[in-house]
């Protein structure tokens, strides 16, 4: 072990050892070309679907709703840094929520419209066009007493062994990351970079079906996409990977 | 699908073959390269063999059958917990006390017994 801290500390050297990595680093170089890059960026797309949602009617809202826009303004100022305190405990209702869910929530809410559901194109849209505007921003989410049960239950879920495979986030991400598992190698496993494009997927998806990608690899039952069980999970890894920057709409392999 | 000789008594299993069926080496090698299955080369690499992308999470298992017993290695294969009980080696022959199995598997092991015959068999094909 001592000795693949070594090795590590070698590839890695930008990062002292105590500090996080990014799964960027452990991308090949055509892979973090494509995040790099906007224009090459296939998640970027979504975005720009993300800006038309914003400021346009919303599909099937009442004649003269609210859009995005007509309260918020331009999401480059209005939204910058947003994501980055996400999850966030929400105040009417004491409950964690994250992007996610608080843009659904909105479209209901303000909009008077249908939310679009969890992992749907236009969810995936305006959560990665808000996510975007974080950019470069460090990860920043609530500490302290109010949030410790939400935190104490992530960890559970992440250090629980798990499935017919018998292994737990930590294992992997934790223990042995920078190994390789047939073609990946093991990142950090965190969540700085959502919604990713993943080659393997061809499409982009949040880090809940990441969670669910996880735990069908050892072979687990997934939890459902937003449920209380993921929320914790989020709020961990975000807590774990403090120092980290956020890359939305990150590319990964 | 009997699953009766499971982890409870994998020490005792392991000496005696789970089949009366001998190992097919040749069928333990596709196993143990086979991905859909969360087989050995996930984690583990063989020189003699041609795959790509083979894993470094566990030793290589290169001249495995001058180190272990083929009693050793079936042992291992069983339920590796039961010589190491935090090790990260997946149990291949027994679900118990396994937490959150998906449905889709829940209702057998990883291998059946003879696949764990034919992986022994395999492995014990390592030699120097
Ligand atoms: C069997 C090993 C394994 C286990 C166990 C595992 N993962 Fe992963 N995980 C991977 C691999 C392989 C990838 C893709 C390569 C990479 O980015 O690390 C990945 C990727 C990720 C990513 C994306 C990282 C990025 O940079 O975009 C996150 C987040 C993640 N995992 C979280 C988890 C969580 C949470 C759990 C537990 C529920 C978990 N993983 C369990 C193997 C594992
Ligand atoms: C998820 C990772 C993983 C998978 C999959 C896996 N192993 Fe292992 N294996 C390990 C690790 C880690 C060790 C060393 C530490 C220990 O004993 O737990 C190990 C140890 C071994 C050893 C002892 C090696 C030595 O040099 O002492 C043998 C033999 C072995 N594994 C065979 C197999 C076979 C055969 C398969 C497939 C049927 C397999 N393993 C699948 C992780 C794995």
């Amino acid at each position: 072990m001592q000795r693949l801290v070594l090795v590590l500390a070698l590839l890695f050297p930008a990062a002292a050892l105590s500090e996080p990595i990014s799964g960027y680093q452990f991308m090949e170089p055509s892979t973090r070309q494509l995040q790099d890059d906007d224009f090459l960026n296939p998640a970027f797309f979504l975005v720009e679907r993300g800006r038309q949602l914003w400021d346009g009617a919303w599909p099937g809202a009442p004649e003269g709703a609210a859009s995005c826009q007509s309260c918020h303004g331009a999401p480059e100022s209005s939204m910058r840094g947003v994501s980055a305190r996400y999850p966030a405990l929400d105040p009417a209702t004491g409950k964690l929520v994250n992007l996610e869910l608080k843009i659904q929530s909105e479209i209901a809410r303000k909009l008077s419209a249908e939310p679009p559901q969890y992992e749907s194109a236009d969810l995936l849209a305006l959560t990665a066009l808000i996510a975007f505007q974080s950019r470069g921003m460090p990860l920043d989410v609530p500490t302290g007493e109010k949030v410790a049960g939400w935190l104490a239950q992530g960890e559970e879920i992440y250090t629980t062994r798990r499935g017919q495979l018998n292994l737990s986030c930590q294992n992997c991400h934790g223990e042995h990351w920078g190994q390789k598992l047939r073609g990946d190698t093991i990142s950090q496993g965190h969540s700085n970079a959502f919604p990713i494009f993943r080659l393997i997927w061809d499409e982009v998806g949040s880090l809940h079906r990441m969670f669910s990608w996880c735990m069908e690899a050892v072979r687990a039952e997934p939890y459902e996409y937003g449920s209380e069980e993921y929320l914790a999970l989020e709020l961990y890894l975000a807590d774990r990977g403090r120092g980290l920057t956020i890359e939305s709409p990150g590319v990964r392999r | 699908m009997c699953l009766l000789p499971l982890a409870a008594n994998a020490g005792d299993v392991s000496s005696v073959p789970l089949t009366s069926t001998p190992g097919d080496p040749a069928r333990g090698q596709d196993i143990v390269r086979d991905t859909g299955r969360a087989s050995c080369l996930i984690c583990h690499a063989i020189s003699a063999m041609p795959d790509r992308d083979q894993g470094t999470l566990g030793p290589s298992l290169d001249a495995i059958a001058t180190r272990y017993t083929e009693a050793e290695l079936r042992q291992r294969i069983v339920d590796a917990r039961t010589l190491a009980p935090d090790t990260i080696m997946p149990p291949y022959y027994s679900n118990e006390g396994l937490v959150r199995i998906g449905s889709r598997w829940a209702q057998s092991t990883i291998y059946s017994a003879q696949d764990v015959e034919d992986v022994v068999a395999f492995l014990m094909t390592l030699g120097d």
